[in-house]
């Protein structure tokens, strides 16, 4: 009867061993899972401030001319890029359904060519579904000769369906190195990057 | 033969023959330090545990000791900034995986299988690898503090990208140590697993068991959890510096914002596997020194369970601020008020519990009382932080830091000296020296209110986290917190000293040491011998 009882419990704890090894495993790829999961999540409800990447469509739908939103533009730079970029107009109002241009300057000050990207963010992040870009120089890297200049616009329309409670939207460009810099040893490969 | 630490076999051969519980002859073991080293007995390696704790408890508590002397006046005094800020992560390290988890698994060996009359933890040479997995992966972490560019600095959240692209060179070693650390953790909760659903005693249904031994359980399935997602995070942390990833990095497509929600999903399950054991300890504690059943023990297992499941719902209430949408703010809020309803059913369990007990107050009792009305401040201030509007004013100031120093050290750190004290009679035979005690409770309970206790004023006043030098105005909450520390740290020396003396000798102690005592640890004899329930012990319930 005891021999059997240790059998019992051999098993049960073969068992229960197997078990909970599937569980960490599952947790762990679960961890994984999250960062597309994350991805897709906020694409959907726009969580994170992030604009699509890619060009879209004009929504013809008509200024709805009884509100005015306030289009906040932030530009930042990053260490380890010599590059300055400047929005012409820091604020701009505009009509939800309205298209609206705003031009930027970029220019390289150091000496030596780089590549770099601007990365957008959009505060509230609820507001980024609503934010369409016809055209912006956030969808591809530039490079820049050491010194050069570069004007580039960015096209935009508030769609309608801006939920009302915002009055205010911030678009923040932050610039990114995109090549390897010579002095850091690490964080500026990209993942989506064509450098 | 009483200065070791669980005794040697032949010291109690009689005892345990009087028991008539063990015999010790298979144990045939090296000597010296290569028993410790390769030693499978779960009471060794649970000694080996909470040594280990205790070390780590100083270490970090000189750490801390080094933030409050620089912090004892405005303006910089004794360290740099820089340096402030690796003591103030690597105090946070070593005391979250070093110190509070390690004894709560040395507790868990000791006495797991005791309670559940197991002759030993399941997979007893697992146990062995996992807790020498520690010493290495903490030698790891500590030698970072030599490194060039220095230990940590980033607290002890690491967040990314602090963590990643503007972290010190030694932060590959951190991830490789709190690696170790973790599949040691993971192990142990296995282990614990293991054998609290397979090695219970005939007739012990789950519903007999101690709630020390449920609360860990519910523990090791925490921590089954979520110790693979923490090991998720910092293994993207390891691909983003060293390998050109880009999973929290904004210029390769990553977002930091995700390394939050992510640290978060274990980080909050992480703060109930520091007080889910504690609640299980003082459960335990509480009845014996009142002299009455646990009130309502079934609601508390279900209780424990509810907070371990509504656990994984909260993690954004940490991150109120990050620019949740207002349906999220909303929700993790919620979520996190409702955490309050099982937690309150504990404590009004123990204060009903405690009504018209025959009460007495040896020092496990003192500890045990003081953690139901500290934990309960700490809880309370937790439910001011889970108001999400007010958060944004309390956020990141010392209010928090107030908020889980209060539910970890009169929380989390008193349960563990309250189990100390309630079973160092049967793992040395002898009871610790009680004026020595008292000293030591009445020192730590006044010091650890004057550390804690202005920090909320400094934090509503607004007094931000995490800084060396602060302004005029927090000033002489500054130093009573800093005067409170030192007195709190000492007077550890005097916890140190207890449990020295009560190894050597002192007042021997029956098998039942305690008056109320009901679990089957109680019947085997003091100091318990190496081998316990060789055969399973006759279990008789008292069904609740």
């Amino acid at each position: 009867m005891a021999r059997q009882g240790i059998q019992d419990a051999r098993k049960g704890v073969r068992r229960t061993v197997a078990r909970t090894l599937v569980a960490l495993a599952g947790m762990f790829v679960f961890a994984f899972a999250l960062v597309p999961l994350y991805d897709v999540f906020c694409q959907v409800t726009g969580l994170n401030g992030k604009t699509s990447n890619q060009a879209q469509a004009l929504a013809h739908e008509g200024a709805d001319q009884d509100r005015v939103v306030t289009m906040q533009i932030i530009t930042r730079g990053s260490p380890g890029l010599p590059w300055s970029l400047e929005a012409h107009t820091r604020q701009i109002r505009v009509h939800p359904g309205q298209s609206a241009e705003v031009h930027f300057t970029f220019e390289n000050l150091g000496d030596e060519a780089s590549v770099a990207r601007a990365v957008p963010s959009v505060s509230p992040s609820e507001a980024s579904l609503h934010l369409r870009k016809l055209a912006c120089f956030c969808f591809q890297n530039q490079r820049l000769a050491s010194g050069e200049r570069f004007e580039a616009p960015l096209v935009f329309q508030l769609t309608r369906d801006l939920p009302d409670d915002i009055k205010t939207v911030t678009l923040v460009y932050t610039l990114y190195r995109q090549d390897a810099a010579p002095s850091r040893k690490s964080g500026t490969q990209a993942r989506g990057g064509d450098a | 033969m009483a200065s070791h630490l669980p005794p040697r076999p032949t010291a109690q051969q009689s005892q345990a023959e009087a028991g008539g519980m063990a015999s010790d002859e298979h144990h045939h073991g090296p000597r010296g330090l290569m028993r410790w080293l390769l030693t499978t007995n779960h009471k060794e390696i649970g000694t080996l545990y909470l040594i280990f704790s205790l070390s780590m408890f100083f270490i970090g508590g000189i750490f801390a000791m080094v933030v409050r002397a620089e912090l004892f006046q405005p303006g910089l005094q004794l360290v740099q900034p820089e340096f402030f800020n690796q003591m103030t992560t690597m105090h946070g390290l070593i005391m979250v995986f070093g110190a509070v988890m390690p004894a709560f698994v040395g507790l868990a060996n000791w006495m797991v299988p005791l309670q559940i009359g197991a002759p030993d933890m399941a997979l007893p040479r697992l146990n062995n690898f996992s807790f020498w997995l520690l010493p290495v992966a903490f030698a790891l972490l500590l030698s970072t503090l030599v490194m060039p560019g220095g230990a940590p600095n980033f607290g002890w959240t690491f967040y990314a990208p602090l963590s990643t692209t503007y972290a010190p060179p030694s932060t590959t070693f951190f991830i490789f140590s709190l690696h170790l650390a973790g599949i040691s953790s993971i192990l142990g909760a296995i282990n614990i697993i293991a054998t609290i659903l397979n090695l219970r005693t005939p007739g012990m249904r789950m519903m007999d068991m101690s709630l020390f031994v449920w609360t860990w359980l519910i523990t090791a399935f925490l921590l089954i959890a979520v110790m693979p997602v923490l090991a998720g995070v910092i293994t993207m942390m390891l691909l983003d510096i060293n390998f050109g990833t880009s999973f929290f990095n904004a210029a390769g497509g990553g977002d930091p914002v995700l390394f939050q929600h992510l640290f978060w999903f274990f980080g909050h399950p992480e703060v109930y596997i520091m007080i889910l054991p504690a609640f299980g300890i003082v459960s335990v504690i509480i009845p014996t020194f009142a002299r009455k059943r646990l009130f309502g023990y079934a609601s508390m297992v279900y209780a424990t369970a509810s907070i371990a499941i509504l656990s994984f719902l909260v993690w954004a209430h940490h991150m109120f601020v990050v620019g949740l949408p207002l349906v999220a703010e909303l929700f993790f809020m919620y979520s996190t008020m409702l955490i309050a309803v099982p937690t309150g059913v504990k404590v009004f369990n123990w204060i009903t519990t405690l009504f018209r007990g025959s009460l007495t107050f040896e020092p496990p009792m003192l500890f045990a009382l003081a953690f139901v009305v500290l934990f309960t401040i700490g809880g309370f201030s937790g439910l001011m932080l889970a108001i999400s509007p007010a958060d944004f004013q309390y956020h990141d100031t010392y209010f928090v830091v107030a908020h889980f120093h209060y539910v970890l050290v009169p929380g989390a750190v008193f349960a563990i000296m309250a189990g100390v004290y309630y079973w160092l009679p049967k793992w040395t035979g002898h009871y610790p020296h009680t004026r020595l005690s008292q000293w030591h409770f009445w020192l730590s309970v006044i010091g650890v209110n004057l550390t804690f206790f202005p920090m909320h004023f400094a934090g509503l006043a607004g007094m931000p986290r995490r800084i060396p030098d602060y302004a005029l105005q927090f000033a002489d909450f500054n130093m009573i917190t800093s005067i409170g520390a030192f007195m709190f740290g000492i007077s550890q020396l005097l916890f140190v000293a207890v449990v020295v003396l009560c190894v050597r000798g002192g007042e021997k102690a029956p098998a039942k040491a305690w008056d109320g005592a009901e679990d089957l640890e109680w019947t085997i004899p003091s100091p318990a011998p190496l081998h316990t329930f060789e055969t399973p012990p006759h279990f008789e319930p008292h069904r609740h």
